[in-house]
């Protein structure tokens, strides 16, 4: 693979005029129409709009889940054609294997790829401590909050060492504090691994205090309406919230999304 | 106090067994538990071990061909269109067909001697079993799916490492019904058309008017059904602790 990266892009993702539409009774409805996007190494990208403007679809098509009607998505230079573990996804549901225990789920992806036992039981110990779960990597999911199995699943993802995470509302099934705990995680892990973010969610504080970039959808037909630069110096936490320039870049948001 | 109400049941039941039969307008028809249990050794002396091995082999060898050829179906069925598409019409009409009714089709093929039983026997259990299991297959959550796909599964993994342990819970499910309707084919089975089996125990005791040991092999019947479904059970909860379970 490593041949194949162009030289001299720093573009990890480029979108062009991808178009999406569905069959339904009445016709086919347009889900995403010419949507362009340059994801670049190291950025936090939010994304948010209403419910039903294509979020889940977009990202779909970057994880290579579904394919576009049109237009192209290409990873470093190579088009998506089908699931990569270099481009890892975390699901609203957890989708956690509830068969395996916590160290056969995060060691799943690391079998896969072939690396033998020992190794992978070291690399999937080390993702789990990140995650501060390694008291239970016995456990089977149905022991574990909700919280807990979402960083499982982080934990999952992040073993088999993707280039880009796609999240697709990670934190939208947790309560408030346990949401507030996950952000500051992964706004650590982020900053120490490195890692290119895709993250979709319909909670415009959670997207403001995360990304860098936030990318703002309206719907009827999908698409991108508006993209907003967050330069709140990182490192993050809670106590970023109480900015006034984090309050301003938040009513910006809301105003954007919520209002017309 | 779990217990209570089930241990009352019992010994009600039993008592008031007991006092119907010593009733004279039923004590032709309905023997004591005292009779019924003297009729075990008396039994034994007849053949009572042939007659539970014979059954015991019988819904062993059907169930056993109807589980290695169910499984691999249903997975069949649930995992690709056209395999679905070519065998559910079938399954789902014969499913409609109470096995009995096929013995005197079954026994002008096979005539009377044991295939015919284990073929009506491995009938009931194999629609039984395959429909669970591709059921198991079709319930696979699609997320799961997905999420193997994106850590690098291919087809094979997917089905190796997900569609098996996923639909694991459903095979047992099957596994056990398949039993259960194994176990009460093979009854009606022998009951029509066999020398030995407790099915053809029950239909001679008849016969011969022998309620007592008509009582005793319905009693052998529904505690074998009872012990081989708690046993099933008992497996189902180890090889599946994963599970969520309903409390
Ligand atoms: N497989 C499908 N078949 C038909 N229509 C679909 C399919 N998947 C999505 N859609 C439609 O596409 C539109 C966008 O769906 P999508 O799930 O991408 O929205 P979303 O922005 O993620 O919404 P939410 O915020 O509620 O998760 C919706 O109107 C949905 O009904
Ligand atoms: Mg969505």
């Amino acid at each position: 693979m490593a041949g194949d990266i162009e030289i001299g892009s720093q573009h990890v993702i480029k979108v062009e005029n991808v178009t999406k539409a569905f069959a339904t009774g009445k016709g086919t409805h347009v889900v995403l129409d010419n949507v362009n996007l340059e994801i670049n190494e190291g950025d936090f990208i939010c994304v948010v709009g209403p419910s039903g403007c294509g979020k889940t679809t977009l990202l779909n098509i970057l994880g290579g889940l579904e394919r576009a009607d049109g237009g192209t998505v290409l990873h470093r230079g190579i088009p998506v054609d089908g699931p990569h573990p270099s481009r890892g996804v975390i699901f609203q549901q957890y989708a956690l294997f509830p068969w395996k225990t916590v160290l056969g789920n995060v060691e799943f992806g690391l079998k896969l790829k072939g690396i033998p036992k020992r190794e992978r039981t070291e690399i999937a110990l080390h993702y789990l401590d990140l995650v501060g779960l390694t008291k239970f990597k016995d456990a089977y999911p149905k022991e574990l909050s909700g919280g807990m199995k979402q960083r499982v699943a982080i934990a999952r993802a992040y073993a088999v060492d993707p280039e880009v995470l796609l999240m697709d509302e990670p934190f939208g099934a947790l309560d408030a504090q346990t949401r507030g705990q996950l952000q500051e995680e992964l706004l650590k892990t982020w900053e120490k691994e490195k890692k290119t973010v895709f993250f979709i969610t319909h909670d415009v504080e959670e997207a403001v205090i995360l990304a860098n970039r936030v990318i703002m959808m309206d719907t009827h037909p999908g698409r991108i309406k508006r993209e907003l630069r967050v330069d709140l110096p990182y490192p993050r936490n809670q106590e970023t919230k109480l900015l006034d320039n984090f309050t301003q870049l938040k009513n910006e948001v809301w105003m954007s999304v919520y209002h017309h | 106090m779990r217990r209570v109400y089930p241990a009352i049941s019992i010994v009600g039941g039993i008592a008031l067994w007991w006092v119907l039969a010593l009733i004279p307008a039923f004590s032709k028809v309905l023997p004591t538990p005292i009779a019924v249990l003297q009729a075990v050794p008396q039994q034994l002396h007849a053949g009572l071990g042939t007659n539970i091995g014979m059954s015991l082999m019988r819904v062993g060898i059907g169930f056993a061909i109807a589980l290695v050829l169910a499984v691999p179906i249903g997975f069949l069925m649930g995992w690709y269109r056209w395999a679905q598409g070519l065998l559910e019409p079938w399954i789902q009409f014969f499913r409609t067909v109470p096995p009995i009714a096929l013995i005197p089709m079954v026994v002008i093929i096979f005539g009377i001697g044991e295939s015919a039983k284990i073929f009506v026997i491995w009938t009931a259990a194999f629609l039984t079993i395959v429909i669970s299991v591709y059921q198991g297959v079709k319930n696979v959550d699609t997320t799961l799916l997905k999420a193997a796909r994106v850590l690098g599964a291919n087809d094979f993994n997917l089905f190796w490492d997900v569609v098996i342990p996923a639909s694991f819970p459903y095979i047992l499910v099957g596994v056990r019904l398949g039993l259960a309707s194994a176990w009460s084919t093979l009854v009606a089975a022998e009951l029509i058309a066999s020398q030995h089996g407790l099915g053809s125990m029950i239909e001679q005791a008849g016969l011969y008017y022998q309620v007592s040991v008509i009582v005793m092999g319905i009693f052998i019947i529904g505690i074998i059904g009872f012990l081989m479904d708690r046993g099933v059970l008992w497996m189902e909860r180890r090889l599946t602790r994963w599970q969520e379970t309903l409390k």
